[in-house]
Formats: structure tokens, sequence, C-alpha cells
């Protein structure tokens, strides 16, 4: 049975056509190896699409203090120290010459007025360092690197969806995927495979993501016995829509405040004022001000506090709705409409600087942002955590599986800084492409197993042969029940048993899943689609939340209530979850390699 | 908050052939057409295939005609729509259907990777950069908005009507070549096959293109007419044409 399924054979087969995927594809295939890609969407609409605010590079067009030393030391203190070191001072390295090769790609970045990339502020970035297009900076990257990849001679399979990674003597050799238009499946073979499969955001109820971030290369790896790192370190963007309710957890970005915006709560006061934490004083302006001059370039003004790490925005924001001084949907304001004080024509200028943001807000809660705020609130946005990788090569524990973007783990720490994340994608991307191609050109030809073709297949379409016989539970009532028991029991505020029952509850989903039935045939079936969805949600929940129980202590985009500070102790290790072999999830602690001297220094230099 | 029933009317069938199938549903408010299509979704039809992403106008996925209108189902807020008629729901009909809502828009892929691709002038500086000004770039950045929704392709009478999608790459890749052609580092020539094989001489600017773009591309206007103006520059004007043949060379 297992012979007749179609079969691609690749050197290096990439799955994920965001940012990381592209890269990595494009990297591949220039040192000459047949390159395979797949993704569950069309060819770029992948959530990269949706970063707004643009990509960090210490390039120093605007403030020539800046350099690889500087941004190496912010993205160390954004993520708490429980970084991959080597990861940070790699991406601060080599960020800049990523960025210059998207512009002789064909990407058109804001300039300056001498004519070179713009740059600007955002949190946790000591200069202004995010490269950006307005506030499209991610449409910018996918359809460059999309519109110079298609001459790259990648072989692209859109809308395919892959069900499992396939394995011979412990190295992975290709994936088994079907496409979601015809619902055919396919064997891809392949030397190398390299996961870039983005966010798992879909576990939650109040999420950025789009519904492609169901953390399926987390769970797919994880599954062939790859390790995971750090899972309990989720971002809560502190500014999603929350108004109207269909709109809720879409991303209103960090560039409103880092173009002047303010956060009020209903009394009109600035709460951020309220809570700064000491490894920021230093940074971080108590004047209003001076706040306003260094959103506006003057080299010589401290931050606003708004612009302070997302997680601690987040929590802020969090503690004013909590206190009952929120908005009337249980948020607080972002208002940049103020600026008019400052700016003559400051609508125009905030249409200008902000374009999709007035777009999203007029068309979608019919509220013009250059006259009057916002209502925000946090919403799930991003992975600190994921596939464990080798800092320079992104490669897993198993031998020819690698992993790059959201989806890996490690530059980020705790808590990741915004523009961090397209930066990651173009540095890590590249290095998992030469890599995987490298590791392809070393080894022999691959060997799948059909037995191991037929389970999946088996598995894949069971959610049919349920329905056929007798059972009736569709998936999306357990998708709705997990995502709003992860908001609820393992979110942004958490607690020991709040935790502890949300590990009963996933295992009671696991039982439920395991019974869900589809109705119809694979053809284009988003029933059946959400089905396999779960599996992969319901892995990423156990894991996020045995790490979440095991880290007692806050720290980042982990916060317990119970446990509500950093523990020196627990800056000493990272959380890494691994198959046991009867099949459970199983956690060790791990010691953070010591870092280097001159990297220390750095870190001195830089408090 | 006023809760009220409204019925939507989608066009469910594949390439074989299909019917419009009335859902009603109650619908809340502050909701858009994606959301409504969604809850038809998961409530009374679970195999409704409809393509989407970011449900926030970024992707350009849910492309769709809404009572005839070709639209982002994701930017179309019901409160735009008159509720007391049934909405109409329908896959964009310059396309082959796959199934449903979701049409098969494979073609536009193929079409891009026939242009020639961005070619760069040597680097500005010796550190391998380029300077523009932010001036030199706004229009191209104009074009570089384009989600790619293909809703442009849907409208155009070349592709909906007629079906010359082998002879005419529609105003999604006039956009696109014209932000290749005014580029200010590029420096690849793309007239010949805009003349030719891209068949811009069967744009009639008719400007329908520029209506229902999502990202509000004057597609005609600062795209298709300036590149007309360039071909007809290039291979029709009398006085250029003499110039090239006797100018000193080299």
């Amino acid at each position: 049975m297992a012979t007749n399924f179609e079969t691609h054979e690749f050197d290096v087969l990439v799955i994920g056509a965001g940012g990381a995927g592209l890269r990595a594809a494009i990297e591949a295939s220039a040192t000459g190896v047949k390159v395979g890609l797949i993704c569950k969407s069309l060819l770029g609409k992948a959530h990269t699409v949706m970063a707004e605010g643009g990509m960090a590079a210490a390039m120093g067009n605007v403030d020539d203090r800046d350099n690889w030393k500087v941004h190496f030391a912010d993205t160390m203190r954004g993520g708490q120290y429980v970084n991959n070191w080597r990861m940070a001072e790699l991406h601060a390295k080599e960020a800049p010459a990523r960025v210059h090769e998207l512009e002789a790609w064909g990407a058109v970045f804001d300039r300056t007025k001498e004519g070179k990339i713009s740059q600007r502020n955002f949190g946790g970035h000591r200069y202004p360092r995010l490269a950006h297009v307005g506030d499209r900076t991610g449409l910018e990257m996918i359809r460059t690197l999309q519109d110079h990849g298609i001459h790259q001679g990648i072989t692209v399979f859109m809308e395919y969806t892959v069900v499992s990674l396939l394995k011979d003597a412990g190295r992975v050799v290709g994936v088994f995927g079907y496409d979601r238009e015809r619902g055919r499946f396919r064997v891809f073979k392949a030397k190398a495979t390299v996961l870039a499969t983005g966010g798992l955001g879909r576990a939650y109820s109040v999420t950025s993501n789009s519904w492609e971030g169901t953390g399926d290369g987390v769970s797919l790896a994880f599954h062939a016995g790859a390790e995971l790192l750090d899972m309990e370190f989720i971002q809560f963007h502190p500014t999603g829509m929350i108004w109207p309710p269909s709109v809720r957890g879409i991303l209103v970005t960090e560039s409103v405040r880092g173009e002047g915006g303010v956060l009020r709560n209903k009394d009109g006061k600035r709460f951020m004022y309220d809570d700064i934490p000491d490894n920021y004083k230093s940074q971080t302006s108590t004047d209003p001000e001076e706040g306003w001059r260094y959103t506006q370039n003057d080299k010589n003004a401290k931050r606003p506090p708004e612009l302070l790490t997302r997680d601690h925005v987040a929590r802020c924001i969090n503690r004013e709705v909590k206190a009952g001084r929120g908005s009337p949907h249980g948020g607080v304001f972002l208002d940049i409409s103020w600026i008019k004080e400052k700016i003559p024509n400051s609508a125009e200028h905030i249409k200008k600087k902000l374009p999709s943001m007035y777009h999203q807000f007029m068309q979608l809660a019919n509220l013009d942002i250059t006259k009057e705020p916002m209502e925000i609130g946090p919403t799930t946005h991003y992975a600190m955590g994921g596939i464990r990788v080798d800092g320079e090569t992104q490669a897993t524990n198993i031998p020819g599986l690698y992993a790059a973007g959201e989806c890996a783990a490690g530059l980020h720490g705790a808590n990741r800084l915004g523009g961090n994340s397209l930066s990651d994608l173009i540095v890590f991307g590249k290095r998992a492409g030469e890599y995987a191609a490298k590791y392809a050109k070393e080894t022999s030809v691959v060997s799948v197993s059909d037995a191991e073709i037929e389970a999946a297949y088996k598995e894949a379409t069971a959610p049919f042969e349920r329905a056929a016989g007798g059972s009736t539970e569709g998936p999306y009532q357990v998708q709705y029940d997990l995502q709003n028991m992860m908001q609820k029991n393992v979110g942004i505020v958490r607690l020991q048993n709040e935790m502890e029952e949300a590990i009963d509850g996933i295992q009671k989903l696991k039982a439920r899943a395991d019974k869900v039935a589809v109705q119809g045939h694979c053809e284009y079936n988003p029933g059946w689609h959400t089905a396999i969805d779960l599996k992969h949600l319901l892995t990423v929940s156990e894991a996020i939340t045995l790490c979440a129980l095991e880290r007692k202590e806050s720290r980042g985009g982990h916060f317990r209530e119970d446990f509500p500070d950093k523990s020196p102790e627990a800056a000493k290790y990272n959380n890494v979850v691994s198959k046991a072999t009867d099949g459970s999830m199983k956690l060790r602690r791990e010691a953070i390699p010591p870092m280097r001297e001159d990297l220390k220094q750095v870190i001195e230099e830089m408090k | 908050m006023n809760n009220k029933q409204v019925t939507f009317r989608i066009w469910r069938g594949d390439a074989t052939g299909g019917k419009f199938v009335d859902y009603t549903t109650e619908i809340t408010e502050g909701l858009v057409v994606l959301d409504v299509v969604h809850k038809i979704q998961a409530q009374q039809a679970n195999d409704l295939a409809v393509r989407w992403n970011c449900k926030a106008g970024k992707c350009g996925s849910c492309s769709a005609e809404v009572n005839g209108m070709p639209k982002l189902m994701c930017m179309t807020r019901m409160d735009t729509l008159d509720l007391s008629k049934p909405i109409t729901i329908e896959p964009m009909r310059a396309f082959p259907l796959v199934r449903d809502l979701a049409t098969d828009v494979s073609w536009n892929f193929r079409v891009k990777t026939k242009i020639k691709k961005f070619n760069p002038r040597k680097p500005d500086c010796a550190d391998g950069t380029w300077r523009m000004q932010q001036e030199d770039v706004d229009r191209v950045q104009e074009f570089r908005k384009c989600i790619e929704c293909f809703l442009c392709q849907d409208v155009c009478h070349v592709t909906r009507d007629h079906h010359l999608h082998d002879k005419f790459i529609g105003p999604r890749f006039f956009v696109y070549t014209a932000a290749l052609e005014m580029h200010p580092l590029d420096t690849e020539d793309r007239l010949a096959e805009l003349k030719e094989a891209h068949g811009i001489g069967y744009c009639n600017i008719t400007k329908c293109c520029t209506k229902v773009c999502p990202e509000h591309i004057t597609i005609t206007d600062n795209a298709i007419i300036p590149l007309k103006e360039r071909v007809v520059d290039e291979f029709y004007d009398p006085f250029a044409w003499l110039w090239k043949k006797i100018r000193p060379q080299g």
C-alpha cells in the first residue's frame, strides 16, 4: 500500500515558508543541492507577513554608538540571561549583513536623510536599531525572499501539511504529508530536513497568530525524538486589539509606542511610570517630556517606560485591568493621537508612520487612531521556547534534522525583544540552510520504511474511520476547550494548582482527541485539518505546562504569582523536554554552559 | 448588543459544478464576513472550504466575491452590508474552482516566475551598500504594499471575461513589473516582454483593479499608465526610434 504513494526526493527539504524557511531554502539551493519547500498556506502568506515593526540589526545608521556588542547585551538582558549566548552573539554580529543582503535582493527599506537604511526605536533596544518599511516590514521581508527564491530552482509545495517525520536508523530521512486541496498523501525523502514552522499561539484562545500557528514543527520534532527547550517562555504581547470581539488578539505594533504612543488607564494616568524594574532604571526616563524626545530620536534622552520589555508591559496592563482601572472592554488605552500637541499635521504624520495600524482600526473597529485612543490588551504572541538546536548549525539532537526561526529555541531566552524575530529568521534561516546542505552533501541516499508510512497514514485518516464507526464529537469543540484552558490556567499569570489542573485537563482532552470524528473526505476539509492540528496543539500545551510547573520563579514571559521573584538558582539552567521510551513526556534541568569571558566582559561594559 | 439573524448564500461545489446553499445564523456586534463564514463552518458545514490566514488584511488569502464585489472577507464588516437580504459569498470567478470558496490561483505564481528578477546596479559604497533618498523610493513602496490577494486579477475583464491568461499577466504583475522598473537600483529592461508576451496593450484602463485594491494602490494611474508610456516611447515614438539609430554608440 505504502509504495503507492507518490514520492519526491530532495537533498534538503524545508518545512515552512515564512522568513526562516525561505531563507534556509535559498541558502541551501545556492550551494547547488536539490531543495524542496513545503508550506501549509500559499507562498507568501506565512505569519511573517504580520510582523510590523522591523528587524533589529546594529548597523548604526541612525545612532553610530550602536554595534554588535550593544545588541548582544540588549538581547541577553531582555532574555534575562537564560539565552543561548552563542546564538545571541552570532545574531548580533550577522544581522547587519543579512539586512543588506535583503536590500541587494530588492527590499526597499525606509531611508535616513543620508540615504541609508533608516532604523527605529523599539522596546529593550538601547539605540534605534530596527530596519523597517512603515509598519509592514514582515511583508517586505517575505516578498523579497519569495521573489528572490522563485528564481533559485526550489520546488515549492503549497498548501501541504506534514503529518510525521520519517526516520531510518535514528536519522530523519524525510516527511510524510498530504496536499490540503486534494487530500492526496505524498512521501518526501530527504537527506536533511529543516523545520521552520513558526509559532504555537493557537494553543491559546487570545492570540495574534493565524490558524497556522499550531506548533507543528515543535510537535513533529518531539515525536521524532528531538529535544525541546524552555517551553514555559511564551511572550504575551502587551498590545493586541480587544474590541470588537472578532478581532480580539490581533496585533497592534509596538511601533505605535516607538512613535510616541502612550499607555493610560481609565483615569487617564500613564501607569507605566509606577513600575520600572531595577535593571532598566538607568535607561528609562521618568520625565514624560524626555520620553517624548527619545521617540523623536533625541540621542541624549532616555526611553519612556512604555518601551520597557514586552513581558513587563503586559503584566503592568494586566495589573491595571485586575485593579479595576481598565478600559470598558477589559484592556487599557493606547494613545498616539495626543501627539497633535507636539506635531503640526499629526494626522498625516501618523498615517505615514503607521499606515496599516490606521487602516486596521478604521476598517475593523471603525476608530480613527489619529483622533482617538485605541483599546488594547495582552495577546499570546510568540514562543521563545521550542526545538533545541546547536547555536552555530541549527542542528537538533537527531541527525538530519534542523530547525530555525520561531520553532527553534535559544536566542531569546525568557523574553524576546521586538525586532529580534525578523532578524532571527534571516540569520538562523541562512545558517540552517547552509548546514543542512553541508550535511546532505556528506551523507548517502536515504531509504524510508513502508511500515512507518503505513502507520502515519492510518493515524492521519483515523478521524474518517471513527465517523464511519459512529463517533460523533468533531475537532472544533476539543480545540476550543484546550485553548480556553491554556488561556486561563497557563496564561500570563500562573499558579501551581491551576497548572496541575491543566496537566489533568490535557490528558482528558487527549482522550477526547483520540476519538474525534470528521465527516466527508480528504479534499480541502478544514474539519480534518483541525483534527490533525489537535495532536500538535496538545503536545505543545503539555510541554509548556510541564516546563512552567518546573520553573518555580518568575522570569521574562513566565510569571508565577506563587513565585513572583527571580531565583538566582533558576538562572543557571534550561528546561529540556524529551520523549521517554514509553512515549510519555519527560523533563530534565540542564545547566547553561558558562559564558565566554569576552562576552561576559561585554555584558559588564554595557550594564 | 443586538443579535441579528442573517442568511449567507454560499457557493458550494467543485470544478464539476455546484450550487448556492443558504445558511442562517445569528451574529453579534463587530463581526466581519469571514467571522460569519467561520461560524457557519464550525457549526453547520465543517467541510466548507475557505482560505484565510492573518484575519487582519495583511496576507491576502481570504479573497472572495461578497454580493458580487471582489473583497477580502476579513476586512468586510457586517455592518456595511444590507442584512435584510441573503448575502451571497462566491469564490473568485477568474480562477478555476478547487472547492467552495477556494480557487486555484497557481497561475499567478507561474506568471511571476516569467518576469525578469531584480538586478541591482553595483553598490554605491565600498562596504557593499547603496544610498537612496526616501522620495526616490516612495513610489516603489506604494507598489510593494501589494498583499497578493489577486482581487485585481479577478476583477479585470481581460482575465475574467476574455480568459486571456496566456497572453496577459494582469494588474498584479503590472504593479510588480512597475516596482522593479521604477526601483532606483534596478538595471534590467522588461519593456519588450511587457509589449509582447505580457500583453500590457490589452489593458484599456477601466480602472476596475484600482477600485478593488484593498491596499489602495493606484494601480492604473501609477503603475500601468507609466508602463504603457514607457512601452510607447520605446517602440512607437518615431523620433526616439530615429535617435536610437543615429546616436553615437559607445
